[in-house]
């Protein structure tokens, strides 16, 4: 269970929002839905934590713990990044761009 | 063992899609990538399916490799070209695995088929038919592959390298951070561990660093290269990834894939588990 789950705007079942930070959101060229983009979350230092690939839909998905993470979407249209900031348990919705 | 036995380049390649004797193998856990789209020629290697014991956990015994290898139409003298998904993590699996069971030409496509996509490279669905071969396999060569006691035996005395995420390494998350956190074993490391994440080791476009980058990788994060060297990780993949680098790019002589990894190790009753960044801050 190591490979990259199917990515879907719904969360795996069990799946609780109480206790855990999630990532989620989608990889866009600025109008349109970016699928097969690699999306990489870095943590605070730029230090390689995960990678998925975006669903057709464009959607990713991380768990991570709080801190500071920056989101990276690599692409055939172009790279692009994002910043996000986990306070706590909760759900948390950044689109990338990438160009 | 060298970068140019191991290893070889996207342009390469696709110059050799067609060249005699050499198969293309994609290997996954979830083969639906190969099925929407892969290298054309290339055959399907499913990681947990085929490459492991349906019922034990283990690897499938020599007889059911070389029944295996023969129903994919791999013949002992092909060259065997593997890449994957996830950063050739699995891909790195299977060419450890089939060095593991001796066969002599295999190597691993740079980049995987993150940099084949992204290069914009052709995918193809059609599936290719190879005729049954008669396929040989050699006793497992252990000297690559570490077991749980050995690990245990290990601890202050050989270099262990935890390849997972700094998280994973001081027990924080159980499970890379794009999975769910599932598992019921403890969280930590190996005592003595240092922690070097599998991803240092790559470009952010999945190739591997150079030779120099690497050496010098090791070298800052205290590996001792007059030891032998046990890594691991989760599962063993992600450590076949620092396997590979070490001991066929590098050309360290004594490595080791523990495969049992931290599921095994994290179940284990009574062995010793260290917490927190280790003794050398975490892997950075």
């Amino acid at each position: 269970m190591c490979g990259a789950p199917e990515q879907t705007a719904e969360l795996p079942p069990g799946t609780d929002l109480s206790k855990e930070s999630v990532l989620v959101g989608k990889v866009t060229d600025g109008s349109s839905p970016v699928g097969g983009a690699y999306v990489r979350l870095l943590d605070s230092t730029g230090e390689f934590t995960a990678e998925v690939v975006s669903s057709a839909s464009g959607d990713y998905r991380f768990f991570a713990r709080p801190g500071t993470w920056t989101v990276r979407a690599l692409s055939r249209s172009g790279n692009g990044q994002a910043e996000v900031t986990v306070g706590g348990p909760g759900l948390f919705t950044t689109e990338v761009e990438v160009a | 063992m060298s970068r140019q036995d191991a290893l070889v380049t996207a342009d390469w390649a696709e110059q050799n899609l067609d060249a005699p004797n050499t198969v293309f193998v994609e290997v996954d856990e979830d083969t639906t990538a190969y099925d929407g789209g892969h290298i054309p020629g290339a055959v399907k290697l499913d990681w947990k399916t085929e490459l492991q014991d349906p019922v034990r956990r283990d690897f499938v015994d020599k007889a059911g490799f070389e029944r295996l290898l023969s129903s994919k139409g791999i013949s002992n003298d092909d060259t065997v070209v593997l890449y994957g998904g996830n950063n050739n993590w699995f891909a790195a699996y299977a060419y450890w695995y089939f060095k593991l069971y001796g066969h002599q030409a295999v190597k691993l496509l740079d980049g995987g088929r993150k940099k084949w996509e992204l290069d914009g490279r052709k995918l193809d669905t059609e599936v290719p038919q190879r005729p049954q071969t008669q396929y040989t396999a050699q006793e497992q060569d252990t000297s690559i592959r570490a077991f749980r006691d050995e690990v245990i035996n290990a601890i202050g005395t050989k270099n262990l390298v935890d390849v997972r995420s700094p998280d994973e390494f001081s027990g924080k998350l159980l499970a890379p951070a794009h999975l769910p956190q599932e598992q019921a074993q403890r969280g930590g490391h190996i005592p003595s561990a240092l922690n070097v994440p599998w991803s240092k080791a790559a470009n952010e476009d999945g190739t591997f660093k150079s030779d120099e980058e690497l050496r010098k990788l090791y070298e800052q994060e205290g590996l001792d290269s007059s030891r032998p060297t046990i890594a691991y990780c989760r599962i063993g993949e992600r450590s076949s990834h620092t396997w590979f680098a070490l001991h066929e790019l590098l050309g360290e002589t004594d490595v080791k894939n523990y495969d049992g990894s931290w599921t095994e190790y994290g179940s284990l009753v009574g062995v010793p588990v260290e917490t927190g960044p280790g003794q050398r801050g975490s892997g950075s």
